[in-house]
């Protein structure tokens, strides 16, 4: 049996009186990269949004059941969503660089978050966010640059080192690459499958081939319910449910 | 292709009435700027443009007129106020815009708005009535009487506890330019994209470390525009200072003691001034407070454009 790093229990995500995810429990196993996928609307980002409390945001957003981190319940009394953050990482459908920043001062802005001051370990985290994230090699001529002058495909990797930086325990992505190019697509997709052994991801995709590309397991998601879970290629090739069937030979979503 | 698409009757109607009106607004302010040069002309041409701007006597009687103490008066001025009234101005917006519940920004927002509804008499009466007592009794008074017990040298620097002077009209004029500042900044604040607060939010900061480092930073050439937009009518305002700073046409000495500044010399001289001489040279005072506006507006536009945050590459 696989470790879990994360775990839901009947998770219920209600937007006012709305059910937005309903009753879904889900483990994350720890290294392993969990992907989401099922046709817009069904709840996958809702139920992303839910795992490191960015839902906490939304005063009409109300959160019942259970979200376990290393077997402790995230939405516990006195656990505080800011440190839940920090070891819960998360990269946005769109690349969102901080205009105002360098490249330099983007990847690290987790670290001066938490007072880091000395250069020579900022500079350390650095390279080794930009390198993880395959991006080194195209901007370390120019940290100093500002990072909103990169390509669409480096903006979301310089996201994705920012969120490295500060060395989550889980990487929650949101259809990070559903802005991109097909080649900036491939670069990301790689670079999952090397992160695997530093960090858990859990990935939202709405492209089918992408989650059986790079995820060890599937789930799927239809209206706010998660109608199936299983090893990715299990999944892909003897669905257990019709629904799943029907959408993964493309007759609905 | 242009012309096929942009050729309708219609359309050219409408772009020849923009281009009409946009040289009208342009035809006007250069027949503004002649008018107050002309008639300033006789004033530049007795003292020298340089000798006018820099001269400081003020006197109707010897026939010399000089602008320096109301050009100082105004930046004095103008810039204080802006200093007192800045961080209040920014404190506001971030209350309002990212702190309050809404039933409460909203009501904020809405009082601080007004402040820019009233009508400037308005401001200049109660800086006469609650205002000058105010600083006469509370402030100034003390200080007086502590100085001539302990550093007399200090008296003159003081000017006159009577309430009247700079430091009366300063404070007014910071009060009148809050709105200015704050609803720009505010309108700013609101604009910050919620993915980029998301994103920092995501990475463990704090409301208040969103506030700093992404807030902030991204809408700073909206703030900075509010800063301008409330220098600017520091710079032009006339009744409620010409009611409170006193109109002495000596240079500024002290905070406390009477002055002038352009706007309130044209005010309190224009209706009784006697003689070409006098007249020419109030048309001259406000003729260099249209470049002064302008020259502000010029850098301002300048910093404007290196500082605004777009949406990255395009």
């Amino acid at each position: 049996m696989e470790p879990l790093r994360m775990e839901t229990q009947n998770l219920t995500v209600y937007y006012g009186k709305n059910a937005g995810v309903k009753n879904v429990s889900l483990p994350v196993h720890d290294r392993k990269i969990t992907a989401l996928i099922g046709p817009s609307g069904c709840g996958k980002t809702t139920f992303l949004r839910a795992l490191n409390r960015m839902h906490d945001l939304n005063p009409i957003v109300r959160i019942e059941g259970r979200v376990l981190l290393d077997g402790e319940d995230v939405y516990a009394a006195g656990v505080d969503p800011v440190v839940i953050r920090r070891r819960v990482g998360m990269v946005f459908q769109r690349p969102t660089p901080f205009p105002t920043m360098s490249i330099f001062e983007n990847v690290v802005a987790g670290l001066r978050l938490v007072g880091v001051k000395d250069r020579e370990r900022l500079a350390e985290v650095a390279e080794r966010s930009l390198k993880a994230a395959a991006l080194w090699d195209e901007v370390k001529d120019r940290l100093n640059e500002p990072a909103v002058g990169l390509s669409g495909g480096q903006q979301q990797r310089i996201s994705i080192a920012r969120a490295l930086a500060v060395e989550p325990e889980v990487l929650l992505m949101d259809e990070p690459t559903s802005a991109l190019d097909p080649i900036s697509t491939q670069a990301i997709e790689d670079l999952l499958t090397d992160l695997k052994d530093q960090v858990t991801i859990v990935i939202v995709t709405h492209n089918m081939q992408q989650a059986a590309r790079v995820s060890d397991r599937t789930a799927f998601f239809l209206n706010g319910d998660m109608i199936e879970y299983g090893p990715t290629e299990r999944l892909f090739t003897n669905p257990a449910d019709e629904r799943t069937e029907a959408y993964i030979t493309g007759r609905f979503g | 292709m242009r012309d096929k698409i942009y050729g309708q009757l219609g359309d050219r109607v409408f772009t020849a009435g923009l281009v009409l009106l946009g040289l009208a607004v342009m035809l006007i302010a250069g027949l503004m700027a002649w008018e107050l040069g002309a008639g300033g002309w006789e004033a530049f041409r007795s003292f020298g443009f340089w000798g006018f701007v820099r001269g400081s006597a003020w006197n109707a009687v010897a026939e010399q007129f000089g602008a320096w103490p109301f050009l100082l008066g105004t930046l004095i001025t103008s810039a204080a106020a802006l200093a007192l009234a800045f961080l209040p101005a920014l404190a506001a917006a971030i209350a309002v815009a990212e702190y309050a519940p809404r039933w409460l920004a909203e009501a904020v927002a809405y009082l601080i708005d007004l402040l820019a509804a009233l009508p400037s008499v308005v401001y200049g009466l109660w800086g006469i009535f609650v205002l000058v007592p105010l600083v006469r009794d509370h402030l100034e008074q003390p200080l007086f009487l502590w100085s001539a017990e302990h550093a007399p040298a200090l008296m003159g620097v003081l000017g006159p506890p009577t309430g009247i002077g700079m430091l009366s009209a300063v404070l007014v004029l910071a009060l009148m330019i809050v709105p200015y500042a704050s609803s720009l900044a505010r309108d700013a604040i609101r604009l910050v994209p919620r993915a980029q607060r998301e994103a920092m939010y995501a990475l463990g900061a704090t409301r208040w470390e969103v506030v700093r480092r992404v807030v902030l930073p991204y809408a700073r050439g909206g703030i900075f525009a509010g800063v301008i937009l409330a220098l600017a009518r520091a710079i032009g305002e006339t009744m409620a200072v010409t009611m409170l700073i006193g109109n002495s046409g000596q240079l500024p000495y002290s905070v406390f003691g009477p002055a002038a500044t352009m706007a309130s010399v044209i005010a309190n001289e224009f209706a009784e001034a006697e003689g070409g001489l006098q007249l020419s040279s109030l048309l001259a005072v406000g003729f260099l407070l249209m470049l002064l506006s302008l020259a502000v507006n010029l850098v301002a536009d300048f910093i404007l454009r290196r500082m605004s945050v777009g949406e990255g590459r395009k």
